[in-house]
Parts: structure tokens; C-alpha cells; sequence
């Protein structure tokens, strides 16, 4: 996954609180491979009975204002890679699922946390139509419809939003202590090792 | 003397690796639970030529997409279910498909196998590994990318949650559950009431939950927004234990009862936040519209949006509007299409007992589908004349799996049909695209079948002891 500083584009609200997961993508979708693309399947159901739903009108959009606890319920990471193939970079709400953010992270997508009042206003500001919008990792700000914002973010996301990094690889580098950490945990605690 | 501990944060030490200078703990894993949605987490180990480093503490199941009844299996469940058993063999992880025994839902039966026990880490792709927590494991549900990275090295890097305690005073009422109580502080502190936190359950009222119900009452702790949720290990737990598949034996089981009985909160141990409730004022609890916090005791009324302002009056609109319901009604007048009882929630031989309870001797007014979290539960369920029992009443009794809780299996509730149901989302499409979905407990889905509306369960248990 590659890494990225800034990011300029558009911005659109959806003004609802608790986005679920399984609003986000249905789960009849999750068994296609990700080679497929999962971007037609973001907000499907909801998207397909309203053809005037936010995203069909502005499908070009990097940028989703939203209400709190985004993202909550199945740890699904479809959900994530339904918004980063549509397009989206980064979600801005109140609150996000925990898995949710975690899960957005690891796929490069930016979910930046902002204030009530100030999502609020967003919403205001953006209404129906969509606006310039620039995210800045470094700066940890948000321009939206020409307002800036600081939003609050864990210093650890940020780092491995701009390097990209695999957990995989930074791992790899504590086999050693890997290693022994199991060895002494099963010395200690055998009954901690599944009963064969 | 060191500072009084929280059992969080003794079993964060127990497993903690090391940590990095920015905070984040790398952790050890003691078990791994994968299911079919793995999918994507194996390909990812494919891609790069990796193996999985710990086959003997990695278990795989089939429950997601389990067909429940006899039938053609759609192909592409047939190939979800065909590939983990296909990763399950190239890897050399046990698996407990279809056939085997010991199948179920993940979260049922990694407490009947004795894979979940006190003092373990447990991670699972699936949200609701919450569960585990009511043995005393740290148990939380995990994405895909950090799937791949728990197969690849049996760790995981995490920042170690606040803490909140949700102490409960007194006593349960009769008819009311693990189920209600969860719906009851979700409602009082919201779907993300809970947020980075790890919960702890504490008080007399969860001491007197069966292991059933402290699994009920962990599993919802996601619907709370809760990381996980804990309860300190006791005699409950010692004996729900003793004996089971891959729990430990002989010298090794009186290590562990040593180990487990010092797995808990220390005296003056402090906390994030503390939450009181109290056990008496709880009522049967159902919910009403499409987030778990939407719930109230079942003597109440459909709420009206016309009395709340801004952003909740938009959402409580949207709701009634999805669920096809009016402000003000009396919940108890809410008539129902269907009911279902089964899931990692409350499909557990106990809920099943719950339920049959209220249905013996009685019809459903309504179609219904019973399907026992594991196969061992089903065994258990017939050999004591329950599933007799769901059949005489008109329900339907399936075989085990997520079944009617997840949507793609098979298993739906179709568009604009109403669902009284025993599972842990009532979100929008969650059953079935269109789908709308009551939670309850299981004997409040039985009181449901019988009435043909929401009901209260008290009533019908008076005289059935």
C-alpha cells in the first residue's frame, strides 16, 4: 500500500449517524474477490433506491462528511474497501466503529475525527451539492468549502497513513522476541496451549 | 506494593510482547478463529509466499455461510465454504466443517470446545469474538489486513483501550435476561456509548448470570461500541469448563484454576469510566427502529420525532420510516411476519430452554426458524425434547450456523417483512435486503411467535416454573 501526504478533491455529506457496516456494503456482496472491484457495492441497496442518493449524483467524490459512529458494527473490511474503490480518501465524522478505523488505516483510507458542531456545519455548508476540498496529513487539517479544520487523529494512524506501512514487514523484525515470548508463555501457563 | 490492577490491564501485561515507543503493544495471540469471511486474509498470505506461523492455535469453522436446511446451495456459498476448507488443509489448521461434530458458530463453540479459556488472547475476524470475553480471555474482533497479519505471526500491535465498568446492582426480574439488560445500557449510553473502551461487567446481577448469559451479555458489548468485554472468571466458569474437548487436563487444569482465580479486578483498581445500573428496573427490552440503541422496555410506545430536534429526529424519522412503524404506537401492538432464534447472541442451549419454555404446548401465530448455535447444541436440544417442542408449536428447526442473523447464507427475511428476532443487529438490510428487524431476547421472540406481536413474555412464563 502506498502512502500519501495530501490529498485535493471534492467533498459530499451524507447527514446520517450509525452508517453501519452493513449499510456500507450488504453482505451478499462480500464473497467476490477484491480483484473484482468493490466500488459498485458501496452503499448499494440505499444507493439503488434513490437515484438521486448523494453518491450517484457526485460519484467522483474523495471526500464523505458524515454523523457519528461511522463505520460501526461488523468488523467486515469489505466496508473499507467498498469506500477506497469507489474512490473515497478519507471519511470525516464525529465517531467512528473502532474496528471500522482500524480497518480504514490499514487500506489508506483517512478517518478524521471532527467535532459535532463542527460536522454540523459542514453538513450546513455542503448540503445537496459537493465542494473543493483538500486533506493534509502533515498539518492534520481538513479544508472543506473553505473552511479549515483540525481533526484528531492518533499520531501512530497518521505515521502509517503517509509511509504506508505493512505491519507485516515492521513485524518481522521481532521474530526473535516472537519466538521466545511463546516459549516462556507455554513453560509458564501449558494449560494455556489447546489439550490434545 | 504495586498499584491495584484491573483485570484488563493483567492480562494486557500477560501478553504483551513489547511495546513501541508510541505506545502501541505488540501482543500475543493464543488463539485465532477464522471462518469462511477469511477469505480474503488467506489470499493476502498466499501473495506473499507465507505460511501460517501458528497452525496448532488457529482454528477454522463454518459458520457464516452454512446452509441451515436441506436444499440446492447457492455456488457461490458452495465456494466460500470450499475455499476455507481448502486453506484450512493447506495450512494444516484444524476444521470443524459441515460434518464435523463439533461445527457451529464460531463464538458457540469456542467455549463448548474449551478453545476459550480464562487468561487467553482470542482474536477472530468477526466482531461479536467479544464474546469470549465472559470467560476472562481478551477477546476482540479484527479487519482482514489484521487477519493476515495474526495468521502470519501470531501477534497483533493494539493500544491498549480505556476501561469502563458497568457494575449491576441487584437482582434480574423474572422474564428478564442477559439479552435486556444488554439492549437496556446500549439504549442509556448509545451504539457508541462504549467506544475504546473495554468493558468490564461487575456487580451481583452478572455473578448470577449463567455462562450462557455472561456470553450474551459480552457478545452485545459491540453493539455498545465496547473493544471487548470481560467478566472476572468464578466457579461458573470453572465448571462450564471442566471436562471440555481441548480445555486443559490434570496437573495442567489445577494450574490453570491457580492462574484463572487471580484474573480479577483488584480492590481500588481505577477506572475510565464507571456506569451504575440497577437490575430491578429493567424490563423486557426490544428495539423499535435500526441501531441497537433504539430499544425500550416492551410497555412502551414507538417514540415520536415530532419531540426530539436536530440530528435525532432526522434519524428516529428515517428509522420508522424503514420500519414501517408509527410514532406513538404501543410496542406491544407492533405485529410481526416471522421470528427467529438462533445466532452467536442467544442460540446456546439455554436460550433454547428459555424459549421453549414460553412456546410449550402453545402455536405460533407466525412462520418461525430455530437454529441451534452448534450441532452440539442441536443434539442437546433434541435429546431433551426441546426441538419437539419449537416443531409442535409450527416453528422450524434448522441446523446450526449464523443462519438468519447475517444475510448470506440462504437465510433471509424478505424485503418489508417483520422480524422478531434473537440476534444482535437490527440494522438496515441486516436480515435480508429490506428486512425489518426486532431484537429481543429468545423468550420474547417465543412470546412474539405466540401473540403474533411484540409481547410481553412475563405473563406467559406466570405458572411455568
Amino acid at each position: 500500500m502506498s502512502g500519501w501526504t495530501k490529498i485535493s478533491g471534492r467533498a459530499v455529506a451524507l447527514p446520517q449517524a450509525n452508517v453501519d457496516t452493513d449499510q456500507l456494503i450488504p453482505a451478499r456482496f462480500m464473497s467476490a474477490p477484491r480483484s473484482d472491484g468493490y466500488g459498485p457495492f458501496l452503499l448499494h441497496d440505499v444507493r439503488q433506491d434513490q437515484p438521486d442518493h448523494v453518491l450517484n449524483r457526485y460519484s467522483h467524490a474523495d471526500v464523505l462528511v458524515t454523523r457519528r459512529n461511522f463505520g460501526s458494527g461488523s468488523s467486515r473490511e469489505a466496508a473499507v474497501y467498498a469506500l477506497v474503490d469507489f474512490g473515497i480518501k478519507a471519511v470525516c465524522a464525529p465517531s467512528f466503529g473502532d474496528i471500522f478505523a482500524s480497518n480504514a488505516v490499514n487500506n489508506g483510507l483517512l478517518p478524521a475525527r471532527l467535532t459535532e458542531d463542527e460536522i454540523e456545519a459542514l453538513i450546513d455548508t455542503l448540503g445537496q451539492a459537493d465542494a473543493p476540498a483538500t486533506v493534509d496529513l502533515s498539518t492534520g487539517t481538513a479544508t472543506i468549502g473553505g473552511q479549515t479544520l483540525s481533526f484528531d487523529l492518533d499520531p501512530v494512524w497518521q505515521q502509517k497513513l503517509v509511509n504506508g506501512w505493512d505491519d507485516i514487514d515492521l513485524t518481522a523484525q521481532h521474530n526473535d522476541e516472537i519466538t521466545k515470548f511463546r516459549a516462556a508463555r507455554f513453560a509458564a501457563h501449558p494449560w494455556a496451549l489447546p489439550a490434545t | 506494593m504495586t498499584a491495584p490492577q484491573t483485570i484488563l490491564a493483567k492480562l494486557w501485561a500477560a501478553h504483551e510482547i513489547m511495546q513501541r515507543d508510541d505506545g502501541t503493544s505488540l501482543l500475543w495471540v493464543d488463539r485465532h478463529l477464522v471462518h469462511e469471511g477469511s477469505h480474503h486474509a488467506f489470499a493476502k498470505l498466499d501473495s506473499r509466499g507465507m505460511k501460517v506461523a501458528a497452525p496448532d492455535l488457529t482454528f477454522a469453522v463454518v459458520d457464516h455461510y452454512a446452509p441451515t436446511r436441506a436444499g440446492n446451495v447457492a455456488a457461490d456459498i458452495r465456494r466460500m465454504i470450499n475455499t476455507l476448507g481448502r486453506n484450512a488443509r493447506a495450512q494444516g489448521i484444524r476444521l470443524f466443517d459441515l460434518r464435523d461434530p463439533g461445527q457451529g458458530i464460531v463464538h458457540v463453540i469456542g467455549p463448548e470446545q474449551g478453545l476459550t479459556l480464562p487468561g487467553l488472547l482470542i482474536n477472530c475476524g468477526d466482531s461479536h469474538t467479544s464474546t469470549h470475553g465472559a470467560f476472562g480471555a481478551l477477546a476482540f474482533g479484527v479487519g482482514a489486513t489484521e487477519v493476515a497479519h495474526i495468521l502470519a505471526t501470531q501477534t497483533i500491535w493494539q493500544k491498549r483501550p480505556r476501561v469502563m465498568r458497568i457494575t449491576v446492582n441487584g437482582v434480574l426480574g423474572s422474564g428478564v435476561g442477559a439479552k435486556d439488560l444488554a439492549l437496556h445500557w446500549i439504549a442509556q449510553l448509545g451504539a457508541d456509548g462504549a467506544r475504546g473502551h473495554a468493558i468490564e461487567y461487575a456487580g451481583p446481577a452478572v455473578e448470577g448470570l449463567s455462562m450462557e448469559g455472561r456470553l450474551t451479555l459480552c457478545n452485545l458489548s459491540i453493539e455498545g461500541g465496547a473493544r471487548l468485554g470481560l467478566i472476572a472468571p468464578d466457579q461458573v466458569t470453572f465448571d462450564y469448563l471442566r471436562g471440555r474437548k481441548f480445555a486443559p487436563k490434570g496437573a495442567d487444569w489445577d494450574q490453570a484454576i491457580d492462574d484463572w482465580s487471580v484474573l480479577k479486578t483488584d480492590e481500588g483498581a481505577a477506572f475510565d469510566r464507571e456506569v451504575t445500573i440497577d437490575a430491578a428496573a429493567i424490563a423486557p427490552t426490544v428495539t423499535w427502529g435500526t441501531s441497537p440503541e433504539d430499544a425500550l422496555p416492551i410497555t412502551g410506545h414507538v417514540p415520536d420525532p415530532a419531540q426530539l430536534s436536530g440530528a435525532k429526529q432526522e434519524q428516529a424519522r428515517a428509522a420508522l420510516d424503514y420500519m414501517g412503524l408509527n410514532a406513538g404506537m404501543p410496542l406491544e401492538s407492533v405485529a410481526v411476519d416471522q421470528v427467529f432464534i438462533g445466532s452467536c447472541t442467544n442460540g446456546r442451549i439455554e436460550d433454547l430452554r428459555l424459549a421453549a419454555k414460553v412456546l410449550a404446548g402453545r402455536k405460533a401465530k407466525v412462520p418461525g426458524l430455530v437454529s441451534p448455535g452448534s450441532a452440539a447444541v442441536k443434539k442437546q436440544a433434541e435429546a431433551e425434547g426441546l426441538a419437539q417442542i419449537f416443531t409442535e408449536a409450527g416453528l422450524e428447526w434448522a441446523d446450526s450456523g449464523c443462519s438468519m442473523c447475517v444475510g448470506m447464507n440462504g437465510d433471509r427475511v424478505d424485503a418489508g417483512k417483520r422480524c422478531a428476532s434473537s440476534t444482535n443487529r437490527n440494522f438496515k438490510g441486516r436480515q435480508g435486503r429490506g428486512a425489518r428487524t426486532h431484537l429481543m431476547s429468545p423468550a420474547m421472540v417465543a412470546a412474539a411467535a405466540v401473540s403474533g406481536h411484540l409481547a410481553d413474555v412475563r405473563p406467559l412464563l406466570e405458572g411455568r416454573s
